[in-house]
């Protein structure tokens, strides 16, 4: 008994340097070990609890892997249909102006069918966050072929690999909407190392920060792994995806307070 | 006696949204119900009441701007025509599984297609049978009048937060067109956010310390569970067909024949119904305020009163399903529409009349 | 009593207005209305009608197809109209333009030359006004004092410095109004 005790006594208040955030809910993740939805879920909880702002934020969880987001994260939150969670967020944010609203959505969510309701939210400058996880295929259907699936990528519908002729390009939806006046922070970011998830976390800071400014859409990209869909282990596929995604995906700040970065910036950033 | 107006059916649902404490509207323009839209722009609703009124990129992003709105306990709406209601059935069907709140309204035009813009009823299926995919149904109120078109708003709303549901008013592009003298009601002040709250604690409105966080969807990846909905919300359309159904009887006293019509169609009926008893011919109009619930047992109750019974619609004959499934002996039934636009004339009706009930 | 009503023309000569105006008075002389348009792409630039009915009672269908009154303002709605006039029913008309004037015999026709009287006048604005003001000579449906209510009601306050010429056209019109045919 007094050894388990003394065990006991390590945990401490004081001696605690880290635990789970109240904002996440204790359950287990339903994602695949190795994926980065885990961490981007824990930066974005921590974000709002540093905050203070669990009681004021509204977020919409998409179809795709995160679809049940919501039940891991400690926040009121809707379920969008596939690709809709900005019109949802636009209307939440119109009618309740005091409140943090974010989406969470995948690629084929945002960048596929969603293509329209991201662009005019966007467009319109409404003032919510955007986080965009994008890892190059559509992992909860079981790996098919994405609108960001790299050219010749594999998956289950582009079995001989992505070809750009028949099957187009990969969509860099980032860049794109940077472009619209609607946009004041855009940025792309990655988890797979702690460098990369502080940087991503400071990344969501701003974003949620910038919503109290009422600027315009804060959009933030975090390129993904997807072991399972990609059909390799988690170490396997972070390394693929530093060799592959991002030189076509490169990571850093494309828009800070409603500017372009110059290009130069940004390619500098890449692979980082 | 609240202030007297003469608008259009378009109009008279834009004032009446106004007026009924709304707070967004969210829609996309299509002929003929884009009055709606234009009379709330230049009403500048949030100066009056603080009411949101959006321009969306496309009508399947107003139905999820919808969907957002009421998942946070807001009143919310939009407004189409056919084409663009059938690109909503998606979110409709969410909506739905969700138990969210809305109002919907739809000035048909004929189909199928593009079709045309002219009046038509042939949305009726869609409306009454649910729409989208799933097991599920709106509440559906079909207008006879400008006058209808306001107080639908208004009970619309009502209906649609007493059981969470998308409430659908089917209209058609002549009442959406058309103006009458209308009596607006008084002006029902926009509930605070506070009200929101307290009315509506299903809704997700940001996480406070003392309440578990609230999830609005309308998935359930357990079987079992998604059936426990699926029993909640028949639970529900069978409450609504006890307490909800309204019609209205004309001249059903001594009819020995009876129109059976909703909407723009009883009113050609109605004007039917005087040339026919101008010839001696003792018909009343049964005309189904609200299409679902249907109001089966008053029309089984008049089938054992009369010879023979009419269903007129500007479809193919859709609601005369709703009439036979109603009836529980053999009665004769038949229909008569136009389709297309093509609004049928008070005398054609009474020709039908006579040939298909009384004389056939 | 219930009066039906069509009026036709062009897009552009203020048909809709005129029988919005009318209706309004209407409502504000307490009786019940009803306004239905022909709409869509053949208002643009191209024929133009409205069916209004007023009525002591509650008016049953707005859309009919034969009408106490037609007031017909181009040849395309003659040819469309003429026909529709119930027997012993009132046709009113302005000959301008109109090159097959009307057959029947079996109604009441009066003529109105308000394009020509609004174009000298310079009143072209409120030609559709002298046209209502011959309707309500024939068929006094609507007291004065209703009709200025009316015209409050339905023209915008940027336009209300614009009552007194159209109250003035309807005088002008109901002056215009010839007789063709007056059945016994």
């Amino acid at each position: 008994m007094e050894e388990q005790f003394a065990k006991l006594d390590i945990r401490k208040d004081e001696n605690i340097v880290y635990k789970r955030t109240p904002l996440l809910v204790d359950r287990p993740l339903s994602y695949c070990p190795g994926c980065g939805h885990g961490t981007v879920h824990r930066m974005l909880m921590e974000t709002l609890e540093e905050m203070d702002i669990q009681d004021k934020t509204i977020g919409i969880s998409p179809v795709g892997c995160s679809v049940l987001a919501y039940d891991f994260l400690n926040i009121d939150m809707l379920g969008a249909a596939h690709g809709r969670a900005p019109a949802l967020a636009t209307a939440i944010k119109r009618m309740w102006p005091d409140k943090f609203v974010f989406t969470y959505q995948g690629d084929g969510d945002l960048a596929a069918i969603g293509t329209a309701e991201t662009i005019h939210a966007c467009n319109r400058g409404e003032n919510f966050v955007i986080i965009f996880i994008n890892n190059g295929i559509y992992g909860m259907t079981g790996g098919q072929m994405a609108p960001t699936t790299l050219p010749g990528m594999r998956s289950s519908t582009s079995p001989y690999g992505r070809d750009e002729k028949t099957m187009g390009h990969p969509l860099r939806m980032t860049e794109l909407v940077a472009q619209l006046p609607g946009t004041y922070f855009v940025t792309r970011q990655a988890v797979h190392t702690p460098n990369h998830v502080r940087r991503t976390k400071k990344a969501l800071r701003k974003a949620f920060e910038n919503q109290k400014l009422n600027v315009g859409i804060s959009f933030i990209e975090v390129v993904s792994n997807c072991n399972s869909g990609w059909k390799m282990t988690p170490v396997n596929s972070n390394k693929w995806m530093e060799d592959n995604m991002f030189p076509y995906y490169p990571l850093g700040d494309i828009k800070v307070d409603g500017k372009i970065v110059e290009p130069k910036a940004v390619t500098a950033k890449a692979g980082e | 006696m609240g202030e007297l107006r003469l608008m259009k059916g378009n109009e008279a649902v834009a004032e009446a949204a106004i007026r009924a404490g709304c707070d967004g509207y969210f829609g996309y323009p299509i002929t003929p119900q884009s009055e709606i839209m234009e009379y709330l722009m230049v009403e500048k609703p949030h100066e009056r009441t603080g009411m949101v009124v959006l321009q969306a990129e496309s009508e399947v992003a107003s139905i999820n701007m919808l969907y957002g709105g009421a998942g946070t306990g807001k009143m919310v709406m939009t407004s189409s025509s056919s084409p663009g209601i059938s690109l909503m059935q998606e979110g409709i069907s969410y909506m739905a599984g969700a138990e969210l709140p809305c109002l919907i309204v739809n000035v048909v035009r004929g189909g199928p297609g593009l079709g045309t813009i002219q009046p038509s009823q042939a949305d009726y299926f869609q409306a009454v049978k649910g729409g989208g995919h799933g097991d599920y149904h709106m509440i559906v109120l079909a207008p006879a009048s400008v006058q209808e078109m306001s107080d639908f708003v208004k009970l619309g709303f009502d209906l649609a937060f007493k059981y969470r549901t998308p409430v659908l008013i089917l209209s058609d592009g002549a009442i959406g067109q058309m103006m009458e003298k209308v009596e607006l009601f008084d002006p029902i002040p926009r509930r605070t956010n506070e009200e929101v709250i307290r009315q509506c604690p299903w809704a997700a409105t940001g996480k406070p310390k003392e309440r578990d966080h609230i999830i609005i969807t309308s998935l359930d990846l357990d079987p079992a569970g998604q059936e426990k909905i699926n029993l909640k919300l028949q639970a529900k359309y069978r409450q609504m067909k006890k307490d909800e159904v309204r019609f209205e009887m004309i001249q059903c006293e001594d009819a020995e024949y009876i129109f059976i019509a909703f909407g723009l169609s009883a009113r050609i009926c109605q004007k039917a119904m005087d040339i026919a008893r101008a010839k001696n011919i003792k018909v009343g109009l049964f005309r189904p305020v609200t299409l679902f619930p249907f109001p089966a047992k008053a029309i089984a109750e008049i089938s054992k009163k009369v010879k023979g019974m009419l269903v007129v619609e500007m479809n193919a004959g859709q609601m005369i399903e709703d009439v036979r499934l109603s009836l529980d002996s053999p009665q004769k039934v038949e229909h008569y529409g136009r389709f297309g636009g093509i609004i049928p004339a008070p005398d054609e009706v009474v020709s039908a009349l006579e040939q298909q009930i009384i004389g056939g | 009593m219930t009066e039906e009503i069509i009026i036709a023309g062009f897009g552009g000569q203020g048909v809709l207005s005129m029988g919005k105006i009318l209706a309004y008075s209407g409502v504000m002389q307490n009786k019940e209305v009803s306004w239905m348009p022909s709409y869509g792409p053949e208002m643009r630039g191209g024929t133009a009608n409205v069916t209004v009915i007023i009525s002591d009672d509650r008016i049953s269908s707005p859309i009919i197809n034969s009408f106490d009154t037609a007031i017909i303002l181009n040849q395309q709605s003659m040819d469309k109209f003429e026909k529709t006039i119930k027997p012993g029913g009132l046709l009113i008309y302005d000959p301008n333009g109109i090159t097959r004037h009307p057959v029947r015999r079996d109604i009441n026709i009066y003529s109105i030359e308000a394009a020509d009287e609004a174009g000298k006048l310079g009143l072209s604005k409120v030609f559709n006004m002298m046209v209502l003001g011959g309707f309500l000579k024939l068929k006094p449906l609507i007291a004065p004092e209703y009709l200025h209510k009316g015209l409050q009601k339905s023209l915008p306050v940027r336009h209300h410095n614009l009552i007194e010429d159209n109250e003035k056209a309807v005088e002008i019109g109901k002056a215009l109004l010839k007789p063709v045919l007056v059945l016994n």
